[in-house]
C-alpha cells in the first residue's frame, strides 16, 4: 500500500502544503519528548565522535506527526536543507521517525547509497528498529539502528581529508590577506584597501551554531551540529511499525 | 573648427565603441549563462534517466521472484513485462527534451510501467508467503527506493528546467536565445488517469 502511495506522490508532489522543515542543531533531536536527556546526550556524543573520525554525518530526528505529508519528501527536504554530509562526499544520513504516524525512514546521501543500499536500509528498519519500536523501546531502536547503519557504512570515508571547509581553504585566504596587506604597506599598486577588510571567507559554513538546547540540552562540549553541504537524491528506505 | 569637429567625432566614436563593447560583453555573458543552464538541464536529465534505467533493470529479478509463487496472477506479471519492453524500446536522447510529443510519449510509457508495477505490488498483498520472503522484501525495498529517487530527480529536473526556461524567455536575453537556437525544454507534468494506482478487489 505504501508503494502505491509513492507512485501517487510522484505525480502530485506539488499539491501538498509544505510543512515547516526543522532546523537541526544537534545530531539527535527529539521533538516528541520521548527520549530522556541522558539518552539524547549519549546519542549526540556518539554521533559527534563518529563524525569527527569519519566525516560521515548521521542525524536522528523524531517528530510527533507528518500531518499528512509523505515521509519520503519530508526526509529528503530536511536532509537537503540541513546540508547533512560533506559537500565533497555527500556522506550524510538522516534517520527520521514520525512517532504518532508510526512511520520511519532512513535517508542516505548520494555518497552513501553504495555503502547503504536501499535493501540494507530496509532490512535495518524491519529487523533492527521495528521490533524495538513495537515494544515501545524507542531509545533501543534508535541506538541499535544507528549502530547497524554505522556498521553497514563501515570505512566508507575517513575524516583526515580536511573537507570541513570544502571550497576555499581558509589558510590560503589568510596568506593572501597578509600578502595584500604587505603590498599596501609598501605602497604597491593596489587599489582600495577597504575591500579586503570587509570581505568574508568564501564557502564558509562556519556559522558555528553555538546553540545549547533546542530541546536537546546537550553538554558534551565542542559545539552543535552544522551541515557540510551534502546532497540527497532520495536514497534509503521507509518503513512502519 | 576642424579640431572641434574631430573631437566631437572622436567622442561619438568612443561612446559608440563603448556601447558596442558593453553589448558584446553582455551577449557573451548571457550566452555563457544559457549554455551552462543548458548543460545543467542535460546533466539532471541523465540523473532522471539513470533512475528509470535502474528501475527497468530491477524488473526481471522481481518478475522471476514473484513467478515462483505458482498461483500468482499471470496477467499482472505480463502487463509489467510488456510495459517494461515498451519503455526500453523507446529511444531516449537529450533531443527528447526539446520535443513536446516525444517527451509526452516518454512520460506516458514510464507512467504505464509505474501503473503496472504498482498493480503488481498491490496484488502481492494477497500473498502472505511472498511478503515474508526476504528476497522479495529486498527487491521491494529497492524498487520503492528507485521510485522515490525518480520522484526526487524529477523534481530537481523540473527546477533546473524552470530556471532555464525563465532565462531564455525573459527579455532581452530571449532575443539572443532565439538567435542561437535555445528552445524551450519540457517539464514532467502530472498525468491524470494513466499513472494513478488501481484499486484492488479482494
Amino acid at each position: 500500500m505504501k508503494y502505491s502511495f509513492i507512485v501517487f506522490l510522484i505525480f502530485v508532489s506539488y499539491a501538498f502544503a509544505q510543512p515547516e522543515i526543522p532546523k537541526l542543531k544537534m545530531w539527535a533531536t527529539d521533538l516528541t519528548n520521548t527520549l530522556t536527556k541522558s539518552e539524547l546526550d549519549r546519542l549526540n556524543s556518539r554521533l559527534k565522535t563518529y563524525q569527527d573520525t569519519t566525516s560521515n554525518q548521521i542525524l536522528v530526528l523524531m517528530i510527533p506527526s507528518l500531518e499528512g505529508y509523505p515521509i519520503e519528501m519530508l526526509a529528503e527536504e530536511t536532509a537537503t536543507k540541513n546540508k547533512i554530509g560533506t559537500a565533497k562526499n555527500d556522506n550524510g544520513i538522516l534517520l527520521i521517525i514520525a512517532k504518532d504516524d508510526r512511520e520511519l525512514r532512513i535517508e542516505a546521501g548520494y555518497g552513501l547509497e553504495g555503502a547503504l543500499p536501499d535493501a540494507v536500509a530496509s532490512s535495518i528498519i524491519r529487523n533492527v528498529i521495528r521490533p524495538k519500536f513495537r515494544n515501545e523501546d524507542y531509545y533501543g531502536g534508535v541506538s541499535e539502528g544507528v549502530n547497524a547503519i554505522i556498521s553497514a557504512i563501515g570505512g566508507e570515508y575517513t575524516a583526515d581529508e580536511s573537507d570541513e571547509d570544502s571550497g576555499f581553504p581558509f589558510i590560503i585566504f589568510v596568506i593572501i590577506l597578509i600578502v595584500i596587506f604587505l603590498f599596501l604597506k609598501s605602497g604597491g599598486p593596489f587599489v582600495p584597501g577597504g575591500v579586503y577588510r570587509t570581505s568574508t571567507r568564501s564557502g564558509g559554513w562556519s556559522s558555528g551554531s553555538s546553540s545549547w538546547g533546542g530541546g536537546s540540552g546537550w553538554s558534551g562540549g565542542g559545539g552543535g551540529f552544522s551541515g557540510g553541504g551534502g546532497s540527497f537524491g532520495g536514497g534509503g528506505a521507509s518503513g512502519s511499525w | 573648427m576642424k579640431n572641434k569637429g574631430m573631437m566631437i567625432g572622436c567622442a561619438i566614436g568612443a561612446v559608440v565603441l563603448l556601447a558596442v563593447g558593453m553589448l558584446v560583453a553582455w551577449g557573451v555573458s548571457s550566452y555563457n549563462n544559457m549554455i551552462s543552464l543548458d548543460q545543467e538541464v542535460i546533466k539532471q536529465w541523465s540523473q532522471v534517466e539513470n533512475q528509470y534505467q535502474r528501475r527497468a533493470d530491477l524488473i526481471p529479478n522481481l518478475v522471476n521472484t514473484v513467478k515462483g509463487y505458482a498461483d500468482f496472477e499471470k496477467e499482472v506479471l505480463t502487463q509489467v513485462t510488456e510495459a517494461r519492453s515498451r519503455v526500453s524500446q523507446f529511444n531516449i536522447t537529450p533531443e527528447v527534451l526539446n520535443d513536446p510529443q516525444a517527451f509526452a510519449k516518454f512520460q506516458s510509457l514510464q507512467g504505464e510501467l509505474s501503473g503496472a508495477l504498482s498493480r503488481l505490488l498491490v496484488t502481492v498483498e494477497n500473498y502472505p508467503q511472498l511478503k515474508a520472503n526476504e528476497n522479495f522484501l529486498q527487491l521491494q525495498a529497492q524498487l520503492e527506493g528507485t521510485e522515490n529517487r525518480i520522484s526526487v530527480e524529477r523534481k530537481k529536473f523540473n527546477e533546473v528546467v524552470q530556471s532555464y526556461n525563465t532565462t531564455i524567455k525573459r527579455l532581452p536575453a530571449s532575443m539572443l536565445a532565439g538567435m542561437f537556437g535555445f528552445g524551450e525544454k519540457q517539464y514532467f507534468k502530472a498525468i491524470q488517469g494513466s499513472d494513478t494506482p488501481p484499486k484492488v478487489e479482494f
